[in-house]
Order: structure tokens, then C-alpha cells, then sequence
């Protein structure tokens, strides 16, 4: 049994709505629910283990020399977490069949729904910091998806963006919070974390770390002043409010709280964040909820104002009251999510959630009103619901603290308003739309949902009856194991009996009700005193807030950005210069000990050759003609200097790639301009010119202290073992091809990626095709030269027969496939030069994308091959055999390898020179005169 | 001779770096050639200069280092793919938006493509 799977299972899930979406809605869900199911079914499996006060631990190596592994941890505070995501996810899955319409893609809805809820998951069984700071981050990023997923609506978009934004930024503080507490406990483990405790509230740094992770968690429990983003992700569809407002999105940051509680919780500070946070929270929601006319908005600000209720319980510092708190996450997560079922019913069939419109509902759907009146009447704690029995605990806890000194009545008076308040948002919501008179033009006649829509809301608010008649039986045990987690296995002794008599909470319970009546009863006046306040428009301020935000980084980026290819260059060299200057300053002496090689007169000749070209390149570069004539002087030189000091390889491939890319230039400069202007100012010139000579200096210097200093190099394995390893005696094509093959791999993968890329590129280009050079001549409209077509198709067979010779002799001698591949490129592009791109493309109609394709496939192949031989990837082979009128030959399964290296290469270079050739013929794109 | 050598491979690198320094595409593009060729010799160096020591063995007496020369073998190649990317870049660059600046001064009466057709032709 695998504690991964619990995660892994949704994950995978999250692609399922998209393969069965085309089979209908009904299957569509079926195949959905199917795997959080299976997860569900995991969880259960593993809870008689956790009942029986056992916490579940797995571990995966991921990077462990950093301490980062895979791990996860199931204790009785993740189970009912478990329990609520599953369990819940489950039924809005249910209900969201029956909510989207059909202009909904119900794919794309599942699938973001899934992978909420596997971060969710995620979040729960983590036993690492920053694996469970990874899933928090997903849900961030999933919850913009879910409430964004109206896209058109203006609203949504905003709303989606505003709840990113501050769970988002909530997060990072979470995540610096978290490496502060790694930091301090030098792990990143719970389990050590959770065993640290006194460490970490004796550390200097616990406050900031404190207020950190409570950034956090705030934010994502819409806790005071962070809520406002919460009633704005109203905008989404209502499953996604039921599910992420009720048990899952804002339930995170409390689960946070509760999670860290052994550690964090118990100091005065944790008790003045916390609990005032919380209490504020809970006044404020409570206030604002009764004057919403939207129904999910009364929702929203109501569920703020329960999410305060939990963050003041868990603030309190007392055991109790965390028993409390974590009692009323799962009411709340009933009732609530049964709430917005039942608003979205509402919705759904009436075509409105204005409480101004709606009224009289009753007559409508008898069946929902019941239900919905029954969880709201939990809401606003009636006894024998399970709203009822935490605000009881709720209120006896406000009464036992004394953390206020003698002010501490303040708290259970609060309290009370707070309740009285609850109540009188539940009655709105009861009167307003199920009686009250009659409709108000609603868009459509109200009638009951389809059957199974209700079905969700049913389990809901039997649920509800349930827990609230026989608490004991049904979530005794539950919340027994979740406390003995939170609580680091020292629980107090608590009733979770209907009736304690006759004491002060049912006091505060009654004076709350009397007073949510009388509240409600006077509705008008509240509402005529709140009119004289403006409410700022969170959105508004929000959005003011991002676009100054933008405003200024525009600003800012446009003075550095301002698309000078030139500014940049010369920014990006300054800086090279003086991080490679700087180090050189120490550099004391700049000759090392090795013998140098005496100079000779070719060695001298071919120097001056290059330096002269390489400057008459710099001086006529305005001439781009010359420039490039004298450009590839100095790439033949470069190619002699290879062969002087002993690299026939390099010299070989430097000569071929020179004539490819010549070629390549002057084809492009057909179609640009050929001679450029002065534009750059004197000053310019010259900066530019000290900045690239010092430039130069440096990397001079260093070429030479480099060239002079004693050589330790490895290459001595390669040499011993390249005749008995590798069987070739050319020791840089064995490299290529065995000893480093999977370099190459990457290197002809990235060759072949980059001619796709430019193969993309020309496809489309829409360029003009001169007709006359820049100083106003024509261009020639010869036919080919008989002479220049005659020699080359001769030349033809003999250039392919060298290119064989030169491949198959590579893996002795200079030579292979990246020079044989370049050799035979050449010779065919002569055939193009000679006779025109019309005259070839009947006669040889290569496709050679899949050249490259195929090149890369068999060199792919090969070394996968010798898997089959129980060998590492790339691993070669080689034999001697012997022919009759051959003799001795060797066949190597390098040669394979490298026959994909040249397959690659031919397919590259034709690739990019055939097509750039074509823009010269009628093949091109036609620019159109009116187009 | 190490000394010509480094001196050589200075010359590449300030001329390289020079015209890359340049506002028009294709003066850009000659500066990374120029550039390729002084990065490809000046990793060569790393494995020292050496006279009649090519790496096959049986044909010398002292092997010149043949690691830093597979290396360069496939960085000249991978190098003429950049080339011709950037350059073919440099057409796109053209093509779209009628004139081959990179240093963010774009005239206005080249701002379009199709205007500048018509003037040239």
C-alpha cells in the first residue's frame, strides 16, 4: 500500500476529463469521479491504522544530499482533511454535471477541478516544507484557473487575478517563513519540525518566521485585511465556490495553522496575531455579510467571518479551544459548502442571486428551500445542527481565556454580537428568498433542479442533522485523532453532548438568537445607517493599485530596454570585461613554465594574413561585399592553423563549414542591403573600438598564460583506450563517436533543431527580391555557365566517392561523419550553384527534414541498441572479420552512430542552404502589389 | 610561437566584438563569425599547441590532446547552425519589418515593409 498513490491518483485524474469528455457528460463524470474515488477508498483503507493513534509515513529519495525527498505523513489532522477534500470533491463533481451548461467545456472544468484538488491532497500529506509549500503554490495557480474559468466576464478575469495575487504573494512569505524554519531545525522534515518546538520558539528568529507562515495562512483564509479578494472569486461558477470556500482553497490556511500549531502556537505573540486577526475577521464578515443583496456574496463575507471564528479558537492558546476549532472546520465545511449548492440551485433555476429579486421562493422548490433552510439554520447555530454544538464550544472557550487580564470580558461579548449577527444573515437568507412576497421579475419561472443535483446537497444536510443530533457516533473519533494530532498527543477531555444544561454559552447562544431577530427585524435601519458609509470598491483599489504597478515598470523598462541590439552588446561586454579584468589583476605573472614552440617563417606568414584580413574585415565592413571576401580569409587561415598544430579533424570540418557558411552569407546578402552607411558618431567608434580591444587583451592574456602553462590533462585514457575500447586509432572521432556519443547525440539533435527552426523561418518569409545591387546595377540574368555545369556534374560522383572514403575511414583516420557529411553538403550544393534550384528539384527530391529526422533516429537507435545486449545506453561494439578479396576489415556499431551523425548533418546544411536558395526562384512566397 | 598565437586569437576577439558593436544585421552576424572563430581557437588551446602530433595513433610519437579537439570539431558545426540561424533572422527581420537596424532607431519611412518594396523596385 502506497501512501503516494493517494496524490498520485487525482493527479493522473486531472487528464481524464479531457480523453472522455467526447463520450457525453454522464460518462464524462462517471470516468472523473472514478479516480478521487479510488483515492478516497486509499484513504479509508489506511484509516483504521490512524484510529488506532498511528501516523503513516512515506519517503521518497528525490535530492537527498540537500535533504529534499518525496515524503508523506498520514495523521489524524490529514485524514479529515482527506476526508472533507475527497469527500466533498466528490459530490461537487456530481453536482457540477448537472451545473454547467453546455456551452461550458466540462473537460476543461474537470480538469482544473482535479488538479485543485490533488494539490489539496498535496498540501495535507506532505511530510516535507517544501514539497508542501510546492502543492500550496498549485493551488494557488489552480484556484486562478477555477475562478477565472468564465474567462469572458471581465469580473472573473479580475476577480481570478486579485485572489492570485494575494494567495500568490501570501505564499512567497509562507515560503521564506518555511526556509526560516528549515533554517533553525536544519530540516526540512515535519516530523522534525513538529518535534522541535522549544527550539524554534527559543530561536531569535521565531517571530519573523511566525509572522511569515501566518502571511500565509492569512491570505489564504481571507483573514482580516486580506479577505477582500475571497468575495470576489465569486465571479467563478458556483461548484467552485462550494467546493474551494467551503472546505478546500480557504481551509488550507487554516489547516496551516493547525498543522504548526504544536510549534508555533503557545507564546503571547501567537495569541495576539492569531486571535485579534481572527476576532476582527469574524466581527467584520459577520457585519458586512447581512448587507449583500447577492446571495453568494452573503455566502462569501459569511464565510469569512467563520473562517475568523476558527483562527480566533485556534488563536487562544488553549487546548480546548483548538478541539473547538477544528470541530467547526468540519461543520462549517458541511453547511457551507450545502449553502453555496443551494445558492447555485437557486441561481441556476431563476437566473438570478439578487435578494431583491428573489423572494417567495418557497412556492417554487419546496424540496430545496427545505434543504437550504435546514443548513442555513445551521449556520446560524440551532440547536440539534452541528453548527449548534461547536458555537457552544466556541462560546464556553471565549469565557474560559483570560489572556486579556481583566479586559477579557470584551472577548465573549464580541462573540456574541458576532453570533447575533450569524443569525441575522441566516434569517435574510431564510425570509429574503424563500418567503417575503413574491418574485421580482426573474429571468426564468423557479422550479425544482434536476434530481441528482440535489443529491449533493441531500448528503450535505443530512450530514448536518446527523453530526448535529448524535455528535458523539458520528465524529467523535474523528475529531478525537485530528485533536490528538493537533495537539501533539495530549487532548483534553471534552463532551460532545447536545445538552449541558442549563449555563452561560446557552445564554450567549439564546441572547445571540433574540438578538439576530431583532437585528433582522430592524433591517431597515441598519440598512439606511450603512448607506451613509461608501464602501470602497476592493476591486477597484486593487486594480488602481496593479496598473500604478505596471505604470512604473513600464517606465522603468523602457528606459533600460529601448531595443538596441547595440546598448545591450555593449552593457553585456562592459560587464565581462570587468568580471574577467578583475581576476587578471592578481594574476602576477603570465608565462608559465612550459617550453614554447620556436617560430617559423609559414606560421609567421599565416599570422599576419589573418591579422590583416580580420582588420580589412572591421575597416571595409560598410563594403559588406569585401568583408566577407576578406571573412573568409581568415576562416581558411583558421583551418591551416588547425592543421599545423595536429588537428587534421578540425582542419577538415573548419574547411568545409567555411565554404557552407560563405555560401550561406552571400545567398543572405542578396537580400540585404549591401553596402551599409556611416551612421555611428566618431565617439561611438571609438568607445566601441577601446571596449572590444581591452576586451581583446584579456582574452589574449589569458589564451596565453593558458598556452604556456603545463598541461594535466585526461585525455591520456582516451588515447590508451581508443584502439582496445573504442577499435578505432582516430582518437577524436572515437571521442565523438563512443567515449562522449552522447554528446554528440545532443549536439545533432540541436543542430537538427536549429535547421527545423530555420526551416520555419523561411517558410513564411514574405522578402523582397532585388532586381538591381545597391549602386543601382542589374543583376544578371545569364543562364548558368556550360563550363561551371559540365565540370561540377562530373565532379559530382568523384566529390560523393571522397565523402564515402572519408566516412568510412573516420574512425581510423581523419575524417567521419560530421567532415564526410559536410563534404558531401558541398558537393551538392555546387550542383545547386551550377545549374539553379528548378533544375535540381526533380532530381533529387529528398525531403530533407526527414533526412535529419532519420539521422537522428539511427544514431537514437544505436544506442539503445545495446540495452538489448544488457549494456548502458551508447555502449559500442566492434569486431575484426575477414572477406575473401577484402581481407581484414573492422565493423564497429559506431559506424552506425555516425552514419546518423552524417545523415543529420547532410540534412541540416541542404536544409537550410536549399531553402534559403529557393527564395530566388518562383518557388518563393509571392508578394502580392495590393496585398 | 604561443605568443603570435594568443595575439592572433586577441586580434578575432576585438574585431568580433567590434562589429557586433555594429547597428545593421548582417555586420552583427560577420562579428559572431569572427567571434566563433577566436572562441573555437581559443578552446583548441586549452590543449596546447602542438607540431606533428595528430591524435591517431601509431602516426605520431606525442599525441596532441584530443579532447578539446572533438569539442571544437562539434562547435564549429553547431556554430555554422547559429550562424545561419541568426542570419536567416536577420532576413526574417528584414522581410517583416523592412529595414535590418538593431539599434532601435527605426526610420520611418522604412517602417514598412511593402513602402520600401515599392521604392526600391
Amino acid at each position: 500500500m502506497n501512501l503516494l498513490w493517494v496524490v498520485l491518483l487525482p493527479l493522473i485524474g486531472t487528464l481524464v476529463p479531457l480523453l472522455t469528455e467526447r463520450f457525453g457528460r454522464n460518462i464524462c463524470t462517471l470516468s472523473v469521479a472514478l479516480l478521487p474515488a479510488c483515492s478516497l477508498i486509499l484513504v479509508l483503507m489506511f484509516a483504521a491504522d490512524i484510529f488506532d493513534s498511528q501516523v503513516i509515513r512515506q519517503s521518497i529519495d528525490w535530492i537527498p544530499a540537500i535533504g529534499l525527498d518525496l515524503s508523506f505523513r498520514l495523521d489524524g489532522l490529514s485524514l479529515l482533511f482527506l476526508l472533507l477534500i475527497l469527500g466533498i470533491g466528490l459530490l461537487v463533481i456530481l453536482y457540477a454535471r448537472y451545473y454547467l451548461s453546455s456551452k461550458d467545456s466540462m473537460g476543461q472544468f474537470y480538469a482544473y477541478l482535479v488538479l485543485f484538488m490533488s494539490a489539496m491532497v498535496g498540501i495535507v500529506i506532505s511530510n516535507n516544507l517544501i514539497q508542501l509549500w510546492v502543492f500550496w503554490e498549485l493551488t494557488s495557480i489552480s484556484s486562478f484557473l477555477l475562478i477565472s474559468f468564465w474567462s469572458h466576464k471581465s469580473e472573473a478575469r479580475k476577480g481570478a487575478r486579485m485572489a492570485l495575487t494575494v494567495t500568490g504573494a501570501g505564499g512567497l512569505a509562507l515560503l521564506a517563513g518555511l526556509l526560516l524554519i528549515g533554517d533553525m531545525v536544519d530540516s526540512y522534515d515535519l516530523d522534525t519540525v513538529l518535534a522541535s518546538a522549544d527550539l524554534i520558539q527559543s530561536h531569535s528568529y521565531y517571530p519573523v518566521a511566525l509572522v511569515l507562515v501566518l502571511l500565509g495562512a492569512f491570505t489564504k483564509s481571507a483573514q482580516f485585511p486580506f479577505h477582500f479578494w475571497l468575495p470576489h472569486a465569486m465571479a467563478a461558477p458556483t461548484p467552485v465556490s462550494a467546493y474551494l470556500h467551503s472546505a478546500t482553497m480557504v481551509k488550507a490556511g487554516i489547516f496551516l495553522m493547525a498543522r504548526f500549531y504544536p510549534v508555533l502556537a503557545g507564546t503571547d505573540l501567537w495569541f495576539m496575531i492569531v486571535s485579534l486577526t481572527g476576532l476582527i475577521t469574524l466581527l467584520f464578515g459577520a457585519y458586512i455579510a447581512i448587507f449583500k443583496h447577492d446571495l453568494k456574496g452573503l455566502l462569501a463575507y459569511s464565510t469569512i467571518s467563520h473562517l475568523g471564528l476558527i483562527t480566533l479558537l485556534l488563536g487562544l492558546n488553549s487546548k480546548l479551544a483548538a478541539v473547538a476549532a477544528i470541530f467547526h472546520i468540519i461543520n462549517h465545511a458541511i453547511f457551507k459548502a450545502s449553502l453555496f449548492m443551494a445558492a447555485g440551485i437557486i441561481d441556476h433555476e431563476s437566473g438570478s442571486r439578487d435578494m431583491r429579486k428573489l423572494n417567495g421562493l418557497w412556492k417554487y422548490m419546496p424540496y430545496t428551500a427545505t434543504l437550504a433552510i435546514v443548513a442555513a439554520l445551521s449556520m446560524a447555530g440551532v440547536p440539534l445542527l452541528n453548527g449548534f454544538l461547536s458555537k457552544e464550544m466556541f462560546f464556553s472557550e471565549t469565557l474560559n481565556q483570560s489572556t486579556l487580564g481583566s479586559l477579557s470580558w470584551i472577548i465573549p461579548l464580541l462573540a456574541t454580537i458576532g453570533a447575533a449577527f450569524s443569525v441575522a444573515y441566516s434569517l435574510r437568507f431564510i425570509h429574503d428568498v424563500f418567503f417575503n412576497g413574491e418574485p421580482i421579475d426573474l429571468p426564468k419561472t423557479p422550479k425544482e433542479p434536476p434530481r441528482y443535483m440535489k443529491v449533493p446537497v441531500e448528503v450535505l444536510v443530512a450530514l448536518c442533522l446527523l453530526v448535529g443530533i448524535f455528535p458523539a457516533y458520528v465524529v467523535g473519533d474523528l475529531l478525537q485523532i485530528a485533536s490528538f494530532a493537533v495537539l501533539a498527543h495530549d487532548v483534553p477531555v471534552h463532551n460532545l453532548a447536545i445538552w449541558h444544561g442549563l449555563n452561560i454559552p446557552l445564554l450567549m447562544s439564546f441572547l445571540a438568537m433574540m438578538g439576530g431577530i431583532t437585528i433582522y427585524y430592524n433591517r431597515r435601519h441598519l440598512f439606511e445607517f450603512q448607506s451613509h458609509f461608501n464602501e470602497a470598491d476592493a476591486k477597484l483599489v486593487f486594480e488602481g493599485i496593479v496598473q500604478t504597478i505596471v505604470k512604473v515598470s513600464q517606465r522603468i523598462i523602457e528606459t533600460i530596454e529601448n531595443g538596441s541590439l547595440q546598448r545591450y552588446i555593449f552593457l553585456l561586454l562592459l560587464l565581462t570585461f570587468v568580471m574577467a579584468a578583475l581576476p587578471l589583476l592578481d594574476l602576477t605573472q603570465n608565462i608559465g613554465s612550459r617550453p614554447q614552440i620556436p617560430l617559423d617563417g609559414v606560421t609567421i606568414t599565416g599570422a599576419v594574413l589573418l591579422v590583416f584580413s580580420a582588420i580589412a574585415t572591421v575597416i571595409w565592413y560598410r563594403k559588406r561585399f569585401l568583408a566577407l571576401i576578406f571573412l573568409s580569409v581568415v576562416g581558411l587561415i583558421v583551418s591551416l592553423a588547425f592543421a599545423q598544430f595536429s588537428a587534421p579533424d578540425l582542419a577538415l570540418t573548419q574547411l568545409s563549414v567555411e565554404i557552407v557558411t560563405i555560401i550561406l552569407l552571400l545567398l543572405a546578402l542578396f537580400f540585404l542591403p549591401q553596402i551599409g552607411k556611416k551612421e555611428s558618431t566618431n565617439r561611438r567608434l571609438s568607445g566601441d573600438l577601446l571596449l572590444s580591444g581591452l576586451l581583446g587583451c584579456v582574452i589574449a592574456t589569458v589564451c596565453y598564460a593558458m598556452l604556456t602553462t603545463p598541461l594535466d590533462s585526461i585525455s591520456d585514457f582516451f588515447i590508451a583506450n581508443s584502439k582496445t575500447g573504442g577499435g578505432g586509432t582516430n582518437v577524436v572521432n572515437v571521442i565523438l563517436v563512443d567515449f562522449r556519443g552522447f554528446d554528440t547525440l545532443g549536439e545533432i539533435t540541436v543542430l537538427g533543431i536549429a535547421a527545423l527552426g530555420i526551416f520555419k523561418l523561411i517558410a513564411k518569409m514574405r522578402i523582397y527580391m532585388p532586381t538591381r545591387d545597391d549602386s543601382g546595377r542589374k543583376w544578371s540574368n545569364d543562364p548558368h555557365p556550360m563550363m561551371l555545369e559540365m565540370v561540377s556534374q562530373t565532379l559530382l560522383p568523384l566529390a560523393l566517392l571522397v565523402s564515402v572514403y572519408i566516412f568510412l575511414r573516420g574512425h581510423n583516420l581523419p575524417g567521419g561523419g560530421f567532415i564526410a557529411g559536410l563534404i558531401t553538403s558541398v558537393a551538392i550544393i555546387q550542383q545547386y550553384i551550377a545549374h539553379g534550384v528548378l533544375w535540381i528539384k526533380p532530381r533529387i527530391n529528398i525531403d530533407y527534414q526527414w533526412l535529419i529526422a532519420g539521422g537522428i533516429l539511427i544514431a537514437t537507435l544505436t544506442g539503445i541498441g545495446s540495452w538489448f545486449f544488457e549494456q548502458p545506453f551508447l555502449t559500442t561494439w566492434f569486431d575484426y572479420f575477414k572477406l575473401p578479396w577484402v581481407g581484414k576489415f573492422e565493423l564497429a556499431s559506431a559506424m552506425l552512430f555516425d552514419l546518423g551523425v552524417y545523415l543529420t548533418v547532410v540534412g541540416a546544411v541542404m536544409l537550410i542552404l536549399a531553402n534559403l536558395g529557393k527564395l530566388t526562384t518562383s518557388e518563393r512566397v509571392q508578394i502580392k502589389e495590393n496585398d | 610561437m604561443e605568443a603570435i598565437y594568443a595575439f592572433c586569437v586577441g586580434i578575432l576577439t576585438t574585431c568580433g566584438f567590434f562589429l557586433v558593436l555594429r547597428g545593421r544585421t548582417f555586420t552583427v552576424v560577420i562579428g559572431l563569425t569572427l567571434l566563433s572563430y577566436a572562441v573555437n581557437l581559443f578552446l583548441f588551446a586549452s590543449g596546447r599547441l602542438k607540431l606533428d602530433g595528430a591524435a591517431v595513433l601509431g602516426q605520431s610519437v606525442e599525441y596532441s590532446d584530443p579532447l578539446p579537439q572533438a569539442l571544437v570539431l562539434t562547435a564549429i558545426v553547431i556554430g555554422f547552425a547559429m550562424t545561419a540561424f541568426v542570419v536567416i533572422l536577420a532576413m526574417r527581420s528584414r522581410a517583416d519589418q523592412g529595414n535590418d537596424h538593431v539599434d532601435g532607431q527605426v526610420p520611418v519611412q522604412q517602417n514598412n515593409s511593402r513602402f520600401s518594396n515599392k521604392r526600391n523596385s
